[in-house]
């Protein structure tokens, strides 16, 4: 295809020779797309690491559930009720979707990953999207580009072709996975079209996204705001009987309406694929509406003068934080409170199979399934927390490399005071968040148990009893942003190694030395066992050192 | 307290390489000092080690009276600075910059501010990542010279602006100066130097190697002569001091070191002057000097190796 168009012919009168800042009116011609080929295989090349990570993750995971389907529910006898109990309860269908035939392998793989894949495909669709077009104008690399021999289409066209490939290949290998281990071939092949043409829709978003924002950063939150917004519509329709349709308006709910494994409707696959050429035919229609590095959404001007209250490090801090905090918050309560009214459920869920039992068990305590499952679920809260610990910590790292720290260290702010400003948000917000879940499925729970009076001080303290390991997380940020800057994301690893320790040790039997080694293994799992303060008075101790010593580090190095 | 800034034998490494070897800087209080040297000469170490950003190896520092590491809060109540690469916030507005950075140092003069902000012709509105460089640049330069401070230290400040603001910059400087203020200009465009500094450090991998006012840098360099005379000339090429001595049958062009001039000059009128214009020397051939020479010094390095 695009040999063919960097060979044809230039027709027109006057070579495609711009200057970066004006693009043309639309006029087509093949030369529009010149330089697409060249431009794949420079995404290609950008994107060889991360690529290849999506793709295979998100491909070999629906394969992968087979097994444990086996294990769980060895039995016709076990399996049976699967279908009526998880089928006939809300609070699940909100999360998973509708459950349409739990009694085969096929079925339950595809209502467990019938949302979330599609829905985690959509969103690296949107990011790979946006990162070969608007973050390419962003960064003026575009513009270096454009006054080679690129045709105006040519950086749209390798983006969504290589998010659509990409996409597509996921599919593929599930698809494969699926065959792999014995599935029927119609339930496969649909489960996997779906996912990747699910891809494709949102692939179209971020095209459309790309023109209408100025920077990459909005755009990518225009892209995953569209896509939690469908899977909110979805969960709605697959919840509540009276407003069902409204699965029918989300591409995340085509997904599910496929019924992989339980009577595939082949028919449905037409709606993404139609949904992506339209979306996609939209982003195509309004790039030349709009200049190089400019959107069709313009950025809205600020004041003119500072408002009285901008005269610290801190109320600088509170500007950058307040927005990503807000989002986290808000991110928190829902989730919160969809886990909270799922809590009283957790006995249907989990069915008669001894095994998940004890794997709840084992994770959130021995003292009652829903107490144990409240447990379980606000250690989530707290690792996730963590992630925002750690996001807040890091950004220390990210003003200093992008040169801001400099001037406002040459003011009469102290580094320690700097730090501090944004350390707030690292230890508040993150307290704050967890709070803020507890808060929110102690209340949901509380509401559909009739007893909010017990229900929300124990989830409340169950959430701060994670605070003291947030802390100690955070306390690690710190400690590599003292001593080894350069080497500072390596904060994520640590909260990534501490939730994979804490989430998947219990389930994967390891032993206590290791789980010994992520610090929310040692917090008691209220509300179902008793409290003890010993283990949170040493986490404290333990994130204060750390902050001492990282912060003295800091105060002492080069900036 | 006579000098603003003292700085003797500083040496600062990163890893292997060393950024400042021995380096000696003295800014006298309410001059307008010039920062020369070519890329990577350590200019920007020095102002960063000056403003309590890194710490030196060895060597002495002081600052408006005190220890640029040590007192760093306190004295940069007094000192405002412009590095040479803005990087603003994406969502604060230039004005919301301004006055931010002017109420973290001493305050901030309204009248001037608003006189700045029309002078440079800046949209304070804006949002940061909204700026072209240039303009991220005069938001920096707006917020330091608005700031009510003892010394400004700017490093290649003026770099992304245009001519007309570059003029500007000038112009605002000069009223710096009037003020009493102290500045500390590290550039790269010698005609700025050359209008708006009394004395100049020259750098070059880390070591001073000229200090003074222009005047007496000048006394270190070549005059260009150029000459017609009333007959062929004669005996200027015995002379030591001459170079690039061209002679077209009367007409003679050379280039003599200052404390030749007179010799040469006898010479000359010993055969006759008909017309003469001499040129003195420009920053520019002082710095083209010491950066050819450092450039040539480097090739034999390397050749070495």
């Amino acid at each position: 295809m695009t040999s063919a168009t960097e060979h044809a012919p230039k027709n027109t009168a006057t070579p495609p020779r711009r200057g970066a800042h004006e693009l043309k009116p639309a006029g087509g011609g093949a030369h529009s797309f010149s330089g697409t080929w060249q431009l794949i295989r420079l995404a290609l090349r950008r994107d060889r690491v991360v690529l290849p990570i999506w793709i295979v993750v998100l491909g070999i995971i629906p394969a992968g559930t087979v097994g444990t389907y086996e294990s769980l529910y060895p039995t016709v006898e076990s399996r049976a009720p699967l279908t009526a109990g998880l089928g006939a309860n809300p609070s699940v269908n909100l999360l998973y979707g509708p459950a349409f035939d739990l009694s085969t392998a096929g079925g339950y793989t595809a209502w467990k990953y019938g949302t979330i894949l599609p829905l985690l495909l959509a969103l690296a669709c949107v990011f790979t999207v946006t990162r070969h077009t608007r973050q390419e104008e962003d960064t003026g690399r575009l513009e270096l580009l454009a006054s080679a021999v690129v045709g105006r289409y040519a950086a749209l066209t390798a983006a969504v072709s290589v998010a659509g490939a990409a996409s597509l290949v996921t599919g593929l290998i599930m698809t494969a996975g699926l065959l792999g281990v014995g599935l029927p071939a119609a339930g496969s092949v649909v489960l996997g079209l779906g996912a990747a043409l699910t891809g494709w829709v949102f692939a179209g978003v971020a095209a459309i996204a790309a023109q209408l924002a100025e920077f990459s950063r909005t755009a990518n939150g225009i892209g995953s705001a569209v896509l939690g917004a469908m899977f909110l519509i979805r969960a709605l329709g697959d919840s509540a009987k009276d407003v069902s349709w409204l699965s029918w308006l989300s591409p995340i709910g085509w997904a599910t309406q496929l019924r992989s494994f339980a009577g595939e409707r082949w028919w449905v696959l037409l709606l993404p694929l139609a949904a992506a050429v339209v979306l996609t035919g939209i982003g195509y229609a309004l790039l030349p509406r709009r200049d190089v590095g400019m959107g069709i959404m313009p950025t809205r001007p600020g004041p003119a003068t500072a408002a009285r209250s901008l005269a610290s490090p801190f109320a600088l801090a509170w500007r950058l934080h307040r927005g990503v905090l807000l989002g986290w918050v808000i991110g928190f309560a829902i989730v919160g409170g969809v886990f909270g009214s799922l809590a009283a459920g957790v006995g249907d869920v989990i069915g008669g199979s001894d095994q998940t039992k004890q794997i709840v068990e084992r994770m959130g305590g021995s003292a009652g399934l829903v107490d144990s499952f409240v447990a379980a679920i606000l250690g989530i809260f707290g690792m996730v927390a963590s992630l925002y610990a750690v996001q807040a910590t890091l950004r220390m790292r990210s003003e200093e490399t992008a040169l801001r720290v400099e001037p406002l260290l040459a003011t009469k702010v102290g580094r320690l005071r700097w730090a501090a400003g944004h350390l707030v948000f690292a230890v508040l917000g993150s307290a704050l968040l967890v709070l803020v879940a507890g808060a929110a499925s102690g209340l949901f729970h509380g509401l559909r148990v009739h007893d909010v009076g017990t229900q929300l001080p124990h989830a409340l303290g169950a959430a701060a009893a994670q605070i003291p390991a947030i802390w100690v997380v955070a306390g690690a940020a710190v400690l590599l942003f003292g001593f080894a800057p350069k080497l500072s994301s390596a904060g994520w690893a640590v909260a990534a190694l501490f939730l994979a320790i804490s989430m998947f040790g219990p389930i994967a039997n390891a032993s206590q030395v290791v789980l010994d080694i992520s610090p929310f293994s040692h917090i008691p799992k209220l509300p179902s066992a008793p409290f003890t303060a010993t283990p949170l008075l040493w986490l404290t101790g333990v994130a204060i050192a750390a902050f001492v010593a990282g912060l003295t580090a800091f105060r002492r190095r080069d900036i | 307290m006579d000098n603003a800034i003292s700085v003797s034998g500083l040496t600062k490494s990163f890893g292997r390489t060393k950024a400042l070897d021995g380096l000696d800087l003295q800014v006298a209080t309410g001059e307008v000092h010039g920062f020369l040297g070519p890329n990577g000469a350590g200019k920007s170490t020095t102002i960063r080690v000056l403003l309590g950003l890194l710490r030196a190896d060895s060597g002495t520092a002081r600052l408006l009276g005190g220890d640029p590491w040590k007192d760093a809060a306190s004295l940069h109540h007094r000192l405002a600075y412009v590095p040479g690469d803005v990087n603003l916030w994406p969502n604060l507005s230039g004005g919301e910059v301004i006055d931010l950075l002017g109420r973290l140092r001493g305050g901030l003069d309204q009248r001037r501010r608003k006189d700045l902000i029309e002078r440079f012709d800046l949209d304070p509105r804006k949002k940061g990542r909204t700026y072209s460089k240039g303009n991220r640049q005069k938001v920096a330069i707006v917020a330091a010279l608005s700031s009510t401070v003892d010394l400004l230290v700017l490093d290649e400040p003026t770099s992304g602006l245009d001519p007309l603001m570059e003029a500007t910059f000038q112009y605002a400087i000069q009223e710096e100066r009037e003020q009493g203020r102290t500045v500390l200009l590290s550039s790269h465009i010698l005609a700025e130097v050359e209008a708006l500094c009394d004395r100049v450090s020259i750098i070059r991998n880390g070591r001073t190697v000229e200090t003074g006012t222009l005047a007496d840098l000048r006394h270190l360099t070549r005059t260009s002569i150029s000459a017609e005379l009333a007959g062929p000339p004669n005996g200027l090429s015995t002379l030591d001091n001459i170079h690039d001595l061209k002679v077209e049958g009367t007409k003679v062009r050379f280039d003599v070191e200052t404390r030749s001039l007179d010799e040469a000059l006898s010479q000359l009128t010993k055969v006759g002057v008909r017309s003469l214009t001499s040129q003195p020397p420009t920053l520019e051939e002082l710095f083209l000097r010491h950066y050819t020479d450092e450039a040539s010094n480097g090739k034999r390095e390397a050749a070495a190796k």
